[in-house]
Parts: structure tokens; sequence; C-alpha cells
């Protein structure tokens, strides 16, 4: 395919005008010491090539397309109306660049300054930036704002937070010298008691994941008491779909909000681009990484937004910047914010209690299959683990036969957890899908 | 970006006033618009047991009000994205010389290869034989960086420049700590980018400016002062951030080299290498790419990005993982080695963006690769000839895929600042370049026309910055004063600071 | 109006004045206009002890961030609260309502002595900008 339009009429005429006789005179200001490259690569397609190569390779996979898929662990499928693809899709959005020019950028800093709105109106914060990585980052990034805040070098983590995101703490934080000490785990949330004692003054943060990693709620109300009592920051990670029956953090007590925001509106896509969600108390709005918009008016007093606060970022702050974020995830944003505007307040209500519902009634029917038994009693959003008799992923290979995408092993997390394995309902589960999963199920343990 | 005429002003009633809002208001907000009992997608009934919530969930977590959300038709949702859209410039509708971006031309092709189902509604937990596809694009994708940078292996974990320089930054020091000889300092050049010390500081190195010559080159004389054994890495930006072929970039990495620290490549810039020179064959031990820049994936207003990045062999173990290895013709995934410096993100990666990359590379070819970098260097170089004596060029040498120009005369003449500049040209339907970087130039013009655009539109877009040239001398309050024809015109960013006003409170 | 003969300077553009004990710090007016509006000032913790020349506060622009140096090694015992409503006070009055932090001296011999009103004018005029 060709995308450059220089033709070799232009070629000469520009030539001319710069003054040189042919592009390897151009070329000479790289010098001799640097060894030319000649690279081992085919020719390039044309379009219908291209497209037949990918439609090929795309043939290949297991979609949510090809197979009712129970898969979660992170990353879900929900209904995403055709609306968040229109928007996604426009040049507009999409070809624009970083709002720096603000005059030039009115759509998208408007766009990303009711994004920010809508998340802290989810979670109950007072403030939130224009988005972050993924999930992951966002909690190192919330972790590190807390140890700075406090000047403490202790972080006590529940061990229900996703373990990627958990991994990716760790990866960040390798070279501080942070302790992070994981709360003790009854029955698969934290051990509130237990917890009493791994809770100190030298506790910068407590990190809880709600509804978390195992689909359980967190006894979050007591972890929060404890974290204020000495000093701590409570930094809550959430699966924003399930605000919509679960009670904000800003509600009780948190101070940071972080989470994966893959759920809203944006689809599977093997892993990313996602959506870090990060919303904060208002006293740490100086502190916050990444892009934030805010509000301002013009020379003749109409309103308009900016990118504001912009000294904490890596293009001013340089080596002391808050971060060294720069391009962050603004069209997941976007389709975040055109996905609960597509909801409005009574369809993102809908949505939850039909997960949560829908999760329950799969629950119910896998649990009373002879050989399967709950790991946990604890309450569930729209997750829940059971134990197989068989190799989880030997069941997944047979349900796949069958149609299914199965649940995940969680095996696959902890050695540990070898029979455990986590089954997801979304809304976009129908009850004879759940009814007929539940059969192959069955089936596949035999 | 279409005719500012056609967006009028809607009837509907404003917020209260203000010091943020005291006037009317181009496109109200989404929850400004609503209205109880509207709504645009509706699910499929509930077919399972209305179990009550009570029974489901601890009674002090059940949300007791709904999320106020606004409430809106599908038809006002759609016109209230739309009216946004068109206040927007775009890649797609202006050009934007924006140094150091690559704001080329994003091929449509891409939006339909990464929209197939097979991509996009894979999850990433999915058992490996039903991911062959993907891991398969992944993999050659893999592949095609390694070749095309001159490096050993390739990890496409990064989620954007900045995230790549921090993943890169920590295997530098997990190396040199594996070599038992921990090393605290990063060296850059006084022009480098800012997520260069930034990504050095996260990693907890202190950072070391060292000057430039007067040829905005990395000076040798000030590395080999700065330069020891307690240096890490020496980051570079080639070509830099002047647009300036780094000749001395042999030798550089040599005397890093010699002192055991390692050379790494901020890869901004490789628009200006593809098929004519390797990071490899430089002399990096590591170096990204952002594929949002050269590998023609959207800017997405900000994101998503992608920053893959290279290493030679004596890095490998310290990649983050998963890692890709292929047995006969089956792709598996595996977790890394011991050495590994982690996970630096949920999930593999940016995938949905890296087929975009996989897709462009794939439609160039090896010639199509060469004629990117040599269709950028042409075009910058013509349009540095269109603006001769126009605005100064500090160091006005043959330059590479961009170059920049300096409007510190025009402000000691006439007042006008690059950032005055940059807003009249909006006036004239352009974006502007990139001002005031890198911070070794006054008053800087960072000018990057890409391969994409032709000969007509920089010779209309010189035109242009030669007109400006003569409105700030003959009217120069044109310039101060723009933008006008732009939906608003220059915006209170002190306000904005000292009152940060970052989200509406419902019902206030 | 502040008596400008009665308080010493920095070559990082401090003003400082001596209050019995104490000492009053705050930037200049060539430094604030240098800086231009004052969007937020970032002030120090009670109680922490500064060297002399290590960064005691920030002010920052809608551009920029600027290091506010300790004058004297000391402790930090007061901090003008009032700037985070009105951050321009910095602009608008730097001598006074401007001020930005009080120390105890520790009176540290190896302090370097500060400078008149007249050699700071005179060390301005051969200068371009803050640092």
């Amino acid at each position: 395919m060709e995308f450059v339009p220089i033709t070799t009429e232009d070629k000469q005429a520009m030539l001319r005008k710069i003054g040189v006789g042919s592009m390897e005179k151009l070329l000479e200001c790289v010098p001799k010491s640097v060894p030319r490259a000649d690279l081992k690569m085919p020719a390039g397609l044309s379009e219908p090539e291209l497209i037949r190569l990918a439609e090929e390779l795309a043939a290949r996979n297991v979609t949510t397309k090809s197979h009712v898929s129970f898969l979660g662990a992170g990353s879900y499928e929900h209904f995403i109306s055709s609306v968040v693809r229109y928007i996604f899709s426009r040049g507009e959005f999409l070809t624009a660049y970083t709002p720096y020019q603000p005059e030039a950028s009115q759509g998208t800093l408007q766009a990303m300054y009711e994004f920010q709105s809508l998340l802290c109106d989810l979670t109950g914060m007072d403030a939130a930036n224009a988005s972050l990585y993924e999930g992951g980052s966002a909690l190192a990034e919330a972790c590190i704002l807390a140890l700075r805040e406090t000047e403490r070098t202790k972080l006590v983590v529940a061990r229900g937070v996703h373990p990627e995101h958990r991994q990716t703490l760790k990866t960040y934080l390798q070279q501080i010298g942070t302790e992070i000490v994981e709360l003790e785990a009854r029955d698969g949330v934290s051990d509130s008691k237990k917890a009493a004692a791994q809770i100190d003054s030298k506790t910068a943060a407590v990190v809880v994941q709600i509804p978390n990693a195992f689909g359980c709620i967190e006894p979050v109300r007591e972890l929060e008491k404890l974290a204020h009592q000495n000093g701590a920051l409570f930094i809550v990670a959430v699966n924003p779909i399930s605000l919509g029956v679960l009670q904000s953090p800003g509600s009780y007590g948190a101070d940071i909000v972080v989470g994966e925001g893959q759920s809203l509106g944006t689809d599977l896509l093997y892993g990313g681009p996602y959506l870090g969600l990060f919303a904060c108390r208002e006293k740490f709005i100086r502190k916050i990484p990444g892009r934030i918009v805010g509000m301002t008016r013009d020379a003749h007093g109409r309103r308009g937004f900016v990118l504001t606060l912009q000294t904490r970022e890596q293009h001013i702050r340089r080596a002391k910047a808050t971060s060294n974020i720069c391009t962050n995830e603004a069209m997941m944003a976007l389709a975040a914010a055109v996905y609960l505007g597509s909801l409005g307040k009574e369809g993102f209500r809908d949505v939850a209690v039909q997960n949560l519902r829908k999760a329950h009634h799969c629950f119910d029917r896998v649990t009373k299959i002879p050989g399967i038994r709950p790991l946990f009693q604890a309450p569930f959003f729209n997750e829940f683990a059971v134990s197989l008799p068989v190799d989880p992923e030997e069941v997944n290979r047979r349900l796949m036969k069958a149609g299914f995408l199965g649940g995940f092993p969680l095996k696959r997390w902890d050695p540990q957890l070898a029979d455990g394995y986590l089954i997801a309902v979304t809304e976009a589960r129908s009850k004879e899908q759940i009814d007929r999963f539940a059969a192959a199920l069955q089936e596949a343990i035999k | 970006m279409s005719d500012t005429s056609i967006v009028r002003e809607r009837p509907e009633t404003s917020p209260q006033p203000t010091p943020h809002s005291p006037g009317r208001l181009l496109e109200p907000l989404l929850n400004q618009l609503g209205k109880p009992g509207r709504r645009a997608f509706v699910l499929p009934k509930l077919d399972v047991p209305a179990a009550p919530l009570e029974k489901l969930l601890p009674a002090d977590l059940i949300r007791r009000e709904p999320v106020p959300l606004p409430e809106v038709s599908e038809r006002d949702l759609v016109k209230h994205y739309m009216r946004l859209a068109h206040l927007n410039f775009s890649g797609e509708t202006n050009f934007y010389p924006l140094g150091s971006c690559t704001m080329k031309y994003n091929p449509k092709v891409n939006e339909e290869i990464a929209g197939l189902a097979g991509f996009a509604k894979v999850h990433p937990y999915t058992p490996d034989e039903g991911a062959q596809g993907i891991l398969k694009l992944l993999f050659e994708l893999e592949e095609q960086f390694k070749e095309i940078l001159g490096m050993d292996a390739v990890t496409l974990q990064p989620a954007a420049g900045a995230h790549g320089e921090l993943t890169a930054l920590l295997m530098a020091k997990a190396y040199h700590a594996a070599q038992h000889k921990p090393r605290h300092k990063v060296v850059v050049p006084d022009s480098a980018h800012g997520t260069n010390p930034a990504s050095a500081a996260l990693c907890g190195f202190d950072v070391v400016e060292v000057k430039s010559t007067t040829r905005g080159r990395a000076s040798v004389q000030e590395l080999k002062a700065a330069i020891s054994e307690d240096v890490a890495v020496f980051m570079m930006t080639n070509p830099n951030t002047l647009g300036l072929f780094e000749e001395d970039v042999v030798e550089i990495a040599k005397l890093v080299h010699q002192k055991g620290g390692l050379m790494y490549l901020d890869g901004a810039n490789m628009n200006a290498l593809l098929g004519i020179c390797r990071a490899g064959d430089m002399g990096f031990d590591m170096v990204h790419v952002n594929i949002h820049k050269t590998f023609s994936i959207p800017h997405g207003s900000g994101g998503p990005g992608g920053g893959p990045v290279g290493v030679k062999s004596h890095l490998k173990p310290f990649l983050p993982g998963p890692i890709i290895v292929q047995e006969k013709s089956a792709y598996r995934l595996v977790s890394p080695g011991p050495s590994s410096i982690g996970r630096v993100r949920s999930f593999f990666g940016n995938t949905g963006a890296l087929v975009r990359a996989y897709a462009y590379i794939k439609a160039l070819g090896k010639e199509g690769l060469r004629r990117v970098s040599e269709g950028a260097i042409l075009n910058a170089n013509y349009l540095k000839a269109l603006l001769k004596g126009v605005y100064p060029i500090p160091v006005d040498e043959t330059c590479m895929h961009e170059f920049v120009a300096s409007a510190a005369q025009t402000k000691s003449a006439y007042g006008i600042k690059a950032m005055d500049i940059a807003k009249r040209l909006l006036d004239y339907g352009f974006y502007a370049p990139t001002i005031c970087f890198p911070l070794i130039v006054e008053e800087a013009l960072m000018i990057e026309p890409s391969e994409t655009e032709s000969k007509e539109v920089l010779e209309s877009f010189a035109a242009a910055l030669i007109a400006i040239a003569e409105e700030a001398k003959n009217f120069p309050q044109k310039v101060k004063g723009a933008p006008h024809r732009m939906p608003v015109t220059r915006l209170d960013e002190v306000l904005a600071a000292r009152e940060p006003n970052v989200r509406w409170r419902t019902g206030a | 109006m502040t008596d400008l003969n009665k308080l010493k300077f920095t070559k990082t553009h401090e003003w400082v004045r001596f209050d019995g004990q104490k000492v009053v710090v705050g930037i200049t007016a060539h430094a604030q206009q240098e800086i231009s509006d004052v969007v937020f000032v970032e002030l120090p913790k009670i109680g922490k002890k500064v060297p002399q020349a290590a960064e005691a506060a920030v002010v920052e622009s809608v551009k920029a961030a600027f290091s506010i140096y300790a004058p004297v090694s000391g402790t930090v015992v007061q901090v003008n609260e009032k700037l985070a409503k009105d951050p321009g006070a910095v602009n608008r009055s730097p001598y006074e309502e401007g001020w930005i932090f009080v120390l105890e001296p520790s009176n540290a011999s190896q302090d370097t002595p500060l400078m008149t009103h007249e050699q700071y004018e005179s060390f301005v005029q051969g200068e371009a900008a803050p640092a």
C-alpha cells in the first residue's frame, strides 16, 4: 500500500529548491561510521492482500462471537451500544492530537471533563484524571502517591487485589524499598480481625479490591476504620460495573479509587488498550498523576476547557514530575463516557442488577452439580469460584469443543488453587446459555 | 474541522454563572441534556429469578440511590458527541506539523482490521490453542521490530513511549544489579524529552543533564566529563530533538560501553531512520518506539499508544512477561525467567493498537518502510528551504524528518512569541508546530511535516507562516490576539490552575 | 511599604527579614515578575529541617515550577496558609502579604552571608532570569 504522495516530479522540484542533486546527498548527514540498513523483510501488500491475511489470522482465534463465554478474571464481556463504536470511530476524536492547543481541541477537552465528572459520580470522589494505562499501573500510581504523602514505607495489600495488578505494583516499587504486606485472608476475603495486627503507624496505605479478583465482596468498612485509625490512606480498586449496585467507595471513606475501566464500553481486545481509572479526594488534587482537564473561560467569558495542573507533569517538571506518563487512554475514556451516557441512570443500575442475578442463577445451577462445590461462602457480584473434581484446564478443553469459553483455572494465578475455577456471568449471558453451560459442565467433569 | 459557523449555540438554558462559566455555552455538558425517564440503550429483559438484593449482598454495601448519570435519548447522545467532534481539529482534516509527534496519516484499513471480531473479541486469558492467530501476529510483530531496530528481543507490553522508557530503565537497573555493580545515575542531554528524566526519576535514578554543543548535538566532551562507573544508562534521542542526526553516536556508544554503561535510544524520532540505519547497529543496547508516531496508529486525542522496547541479547533475561514462544508451528505464552523485572501492566499489552502497527508494517514492506523515512526527510528539508530567511534556524544544516526554527527575533523585534504564532496558525486552519521545546532553543518552533503530506500542503503552510511573519511586523495585534476564528479565544489557564474545576457537580 | 534596605537577599531571588529569633522568607519583586501569575505555592511542612540552599518550597505558574531555597540553615516554624486560597498575593505583594515561610535559623557557621538590597540589585542587573 502507498501512503506517500510524493511523485517523481515533486521530488525533482523539491530537491532543486533544497539545492541538492539527489536523495543520497541529503542522507549524507548520516555519517559513514553508521552502517546502512538492508532490511530482511518481504515486500509490502496491497489492501486486498492485507485484509485477506488479517482475516485468516483472525479466523484462528476463539472469540465471544464463536463461543459462549464465562471467562472474566479482570476482563469482561458486556453489551456495548452501537453508539459507542460509532463515536469511537469518528476521526475528529480518533485522529486528533493531545489537547495542548485548547482552542482547537474543545471537543476532546469537554469529553474528557465529562468523563472525569462521570467517574467522580460513580466513585464518590472529588477529582479524577483523564485516564492512566490500565488497572495495574493505576494502582501503582495510587500507592506511590500514598507513600509520598504519608512519608511512610509500608503498604498493606489485600490478597484479593488482582494478581497481575499486584505484580505490576511490585515492579514499580522494587527500587523504593517499600515493604508490601499481604492481608491475611479467610473464606475468599481479607480477615479484618487479623488485619488489625497488620495495619500500623508505618502503613502508608491499605489497599483492597471490591469485588476482589475471586469475585468476593471484601469487608471494606472494617478495613477503612483500621486504615484511618492508623493514619494510613485507604485505596480501593473497583470493578466499575459493580457500582451500579454497590455503594461508592467515597461513601465508606476511600481516599483514592482506582480500577480497570475496560468493562465500561471497551471490548476484550486480548488485553488492551484498556483504561486505568484514578479518582481521589480534593486534598490530593495537585498530586494526581496524568492529564487533568479543567473548566475555565476565554476572553469573551465563554466557557471552555483546558489541560490544567500541568506543572505536575513530565513536560514541565521533568525529573520532579508526579509520574512519567505522557500518552494515556483518551479514546477508552471517551468510550466509557459514551457507554455510561448510553445506559443512563436506570440502565447502569439494570446492567449491575442483571450481572448480580445472572451470576447467582449460574451459581445455583453449577453448585448443584455433584462434585462441584463453591470455594468461598463470601457474597459475590458477577463472578464466583468453585472447585472441580477434574483438572480445570482439561474441563475447558472439553467445554471449548461444546462451544463454550469456560471459566478461569485459578492455578494460573496460584498453583495452590489447583482445582479452583472462576466463573464470570455478565448481563450478556441469557438463562438459556447459563443452563446449557451448566449441563455441559456436568458432562465435562465426568 | 468543519466551518465553525455551523456550530450554533443551543437555546437550552445555561447553568448558574460561576467564575468559570459566566457566559453562554458552545455545547452543554452531558448532564445538562438529560431528563428523567429518557434512555438510549435498553437491555434484554431479565430472564433469571429476581432474587432481592438483600439476599445477595451485604446490606450495608447495597447502593440506595442510583448513580446520578445523565438520562439522554440515543438521538441526543449522538448529537452531543458529534457537536463536540465538530469543535476539534483532527489529523484527518488538518495538517499537524508537530515536531516529535509524527502526525502522519492513519490508514483506514488498520481500523477495519483491528475491528475484526477475531482480534477485538478475544479474551486475554483465552487458552493458547484458542488464540493462535493473535499469538502468531504478535510474534511476527516482534520479529519485524527486531529486524527494523537491529535488536535481539522485543517486548510489546509497554502501553506508551514513557512506559517503554520505564521498562527499559528497570531492565538496565536489574542488569547492573545482576553484575553486582548497582549504578545510580542516568545521563540525558539537555535537549531530551521530559519523559526521559521523569522515567529515570521514577526508577530511583539520579538524573544528570549534559549540555549540547553549539551545533545542537550531544557533546562528546561533556559526556566524557559525566561518564563514570556509576552511570547506568545514557539516554539519547537520534535524530535528536532538533531533528539532527547525532553524528558522534558510534563514538559515544564506545565511550559509554567502555565504562560498562548501557546505551538507550529514545525512538520517538524513528520516522527518520526506517530502512536507513538501525538502533542496534549504532551501538544502542535498548530502544523504544512509539507505535502512535512512527507506526501510524491514530493519536486518539492523547491515547492509546504503545511503546514496544527492543533489547540486545545481554538484556534478554530481564524482559517483562509474559513471553511468546514458538514451538514448531504453534505459539505459547510462557512466564519469563527468574531475572525478569516482572510485569509492567496487566494482561499481554495494547494488542488492539499493536494489530494496527502489524498491518501497517505488512502493508509497507521493505521498500515502503524506506520510502517513509526518505519522504519524511525530503518533506522536512523542503519545508525548511521554503522558510529560509523567515524564521532563523539556530542550527541550519541538513535536517532529518524535522527541524527547529526560533521565534526569538520576532519576540525581540515585535513582541510576538512562538505561542502567538501557534495561535495565529489555527486561524489559517493549521495546527501549530510543537512550541517551546526543546528547551535549549529560545521560542522554539519544532516542525515535522511527515511523509504523508503533499508538496502543495507544505507550500500553503509555509505561505501561512510567512504571512504571519508579515503580520507580526505590520499588524502585531492580529497575532497577539489570535486565534480569532476558533470556537473560543485564548483561555484563562491561570484561573484553571488557581481554582481547579475538574468535574461537574450534579444538583449544584 | 517595606523598607527593602532592611531586608537581605540571595542569589536565588529570595528575600529575608530578621524578626527576633525568626527569619521570614519570600521571593523578590523581580522573581515574581519572571514567574508571572502564581497559581500555586507548595509550602514546606512545619518542623522540616533545611540546610542553606536546600529546596524549601515550590512556586508554580501555569507553565513552570520554581524551587524556593532556604536562605539560611534552619527549621520551618511557620508557613503562610493564606497562599492556598490566594496564591496571587505573591505577585501583588511579594514583600508583605506574599511571604512564604518562617525559619528558626540554626546559625550554622558554614552558611554563606546574604546580600544587601544594593548588592542584590547589582546582581540582578548582571543576570538574565531566575533559575
